[in-house]
């Protein structure tokens, strides 16, 4: 018998010898008590957590939390069924609205998870004889997306806007084309340059989907994201976002403007074939989505945060994944794995979270130390991050 | 342009990515033998891609193997 699982042989042998350096477990933390947004105990130790994608600081919103209490009270904790069967209560109704609301847009369409909404947009509208043009530095779920369904998938070179062009114009004229972009890129939190690639596809005759999950509630004058920002929303055909970052809870959303949008709930997998989200999230996602609305002073002081880190960080010594401070993501390039993991569990031992990045999530095979701040961080506690990088950074003999 | 322009075309292009300075057949394997990393692969497929003005899918990558049906791709492809 052939051991299916011999195929992870790699991967048990890098984790093994990592653990066996007698290092702290990057992947097996356990957060025993979360204080508020920017404070949990985790392993026993009360840490400052900057590895989170609660970049508005939603978590603990009392209005967000009572919305949920009283959903759970008034209609139980789960649906038990699909959107199109017996999965739709109000609450998920009153979600789509909120999210038509804050971007302004005629559709609006609630999938359980991020993953999800990718997975089921792309593999749903994408299909055999199509052509796909996307970033190679793509998120997993767009990947798969793609893979689910069966279109010629064609990546170019992250962010270069003329291996885009390239690709776009040897594609057969009517060949029907859809070009897949993201707001943020979450390994090196940079931003890409929305307004000149969608101008490009559009003369290209592509459709154009943008995945703003790292930019919602933060990024653009009402916080609908790069493409937003760069004023060229209404130029995006779909918009793909979630509800576990900056709405800070679980869900993915996609919203169109698209005439014959209303079809993707009869035609999209993911969609149909799933239990809907529980009344008590999408109660808490309505809430936090109206909240984000209002956001703006919220949204000034996270970028002051970023600008704040970036440039801390970067005056240490370090090396950094954007020269300027692009997104709430500030990506700290490490050496190695080894001494990213030691540098990772020194930063812990001082009391400070971050994520541990390490291929193949990360471009160019990099292991990355991944900051994402949050607007509740104080800028005393930004202060104490960088303290606590210069100790742990001397300590690992990474600065 | 027939298969044995491509070939000569395309082995100009791998000499910098064969970094091992490898003897190339037909049969040589990107990722086996070349040990071809997923960035490389990126970076070689575009160069030829703006060769001959062609694309060469993911869906069609996934079935190249070879140097060999590489060439054949591509001439395939060139029509």
């Amino acid at each position: 018998m052939t051991d299916l699982f011999s195929k992870f042989d790699d991967i048990i042998e890098m984790r093994r010898a990592l653990l066996a350096s007698g290092v702290e477990d990057p992947f097996s933390l356990v957060m025993e008590r979360v204080l508020s947004p920017t404070v949990a105990v985790c392993n026993g130790r009360e840490t400052i957590l900057v590895g989170t994608y609660n970049y508005m600081g939603m978590t603990f919103d009392p209005d967000v939390i009572a919305a949920g209490k009283e959903a759970l009270d008034l209609y139980g904790s789960g649906t038990t069924g699909s959107r199109v069967l017996n999965g739709t209560y109000s609450g998920h109704r009153e979600v789509e609205q909120a999210l038509r609301e804050f971007y302004a847009m005629d559709h609006a369409m609630v999938f359980s998870t991020g993953y999800q909404a990718n997975l089921g947009i792309i593999s749903t509208i994408a299909g055999k004889g199509d052509y796909i043009v996307l970033d190679i530095d793509s998120h997993a779920s767009i990947w798969d997306g793609c893979k689910l369904g069966d279109a010629e998938v064609v990546p170019f070179k992250h962010n270069d806007i003329e291996a885009m062009e390239k690709r776009l114009k040897r594609i057969p004229e009517d060949a029907g084309k859809l070009v897949i972009l993201e707001g943020v890129y979450s390994m090196m939190g940079d931003i890409a340059p929305l307004k000149e690639m969608i101008a490009i596809a559009k003369a290209n005759g592509a459709m154009v989907l943008v995945d703003e999950a790292h930019s919602m509630g933060f990024i653009g004058p009402n916080g609908r994201g790069v493409a937003e920002d760069q004023g060229v929303l209404d130029q995006v055909d779909f918009v793909i976002g979630t509800f576990s970052k900056s709405v800070g809870t679980v869900g993915g959303f996609c919203v169109s403007n698209h005439p014959k949008f209303e079809v993707m709930r009869l035609v999209c997998r993911p969609y149909v074939f799933t239990a809907s989200l529980p009344p008590s999230v999408v109660a808490t996602a309505a809430t936090s989505i109206r909240k984000l609305m209002h956001g703006h002073n919220k949204r000034q002081h996270l970028w002051e945060n970023s600008r704040t880190l970036h440039a801390g960080i970067k005056a240490l010594g370090f090396k950094l994944g954007t020269q300027t401070p692009q997104s709430a993501i500030i990506a700290v390039i490490m050496p190695d794995l080894e001494r990213g993991a030691a540098m990772w569990e020194a930063l812990l031992h001082e009391g400070l979270y971050v994520n541990l990045a390490r291929p193949p999530a990360t471009p160019a095979n990099m292991t990355l130390l991944r900051c994402s701040l949050c607007a509740e961080h104080t800028a005393d506690q930004v202060e104490r991050i960088i303290g606590i990088f210069e100790r742990a950074g001397k300590a690992a003999g990474i600065i | 342009m027939d298969r044995s322009e491509v070939d000569t075309s395309i082995r100009a292009l791998i000499e910098s990515f064969n970094k091992k300075g490898m003897d190339i057949s037909d049969a040589t394997r990107f990722t086996d033998d070349l040990e071809f990393d997923s960035l490389t692969v990126m970076d070689f497929v575009a160069a030829i891609e703006d060769e001959f003005d062609i694309i060469i899918s993911m869906n069609l990558q996934a079935e190249i193997e070879t140097y060999g049906q590489l060439v054949d791709a591509v001439v395939k492809l060139l029509g």
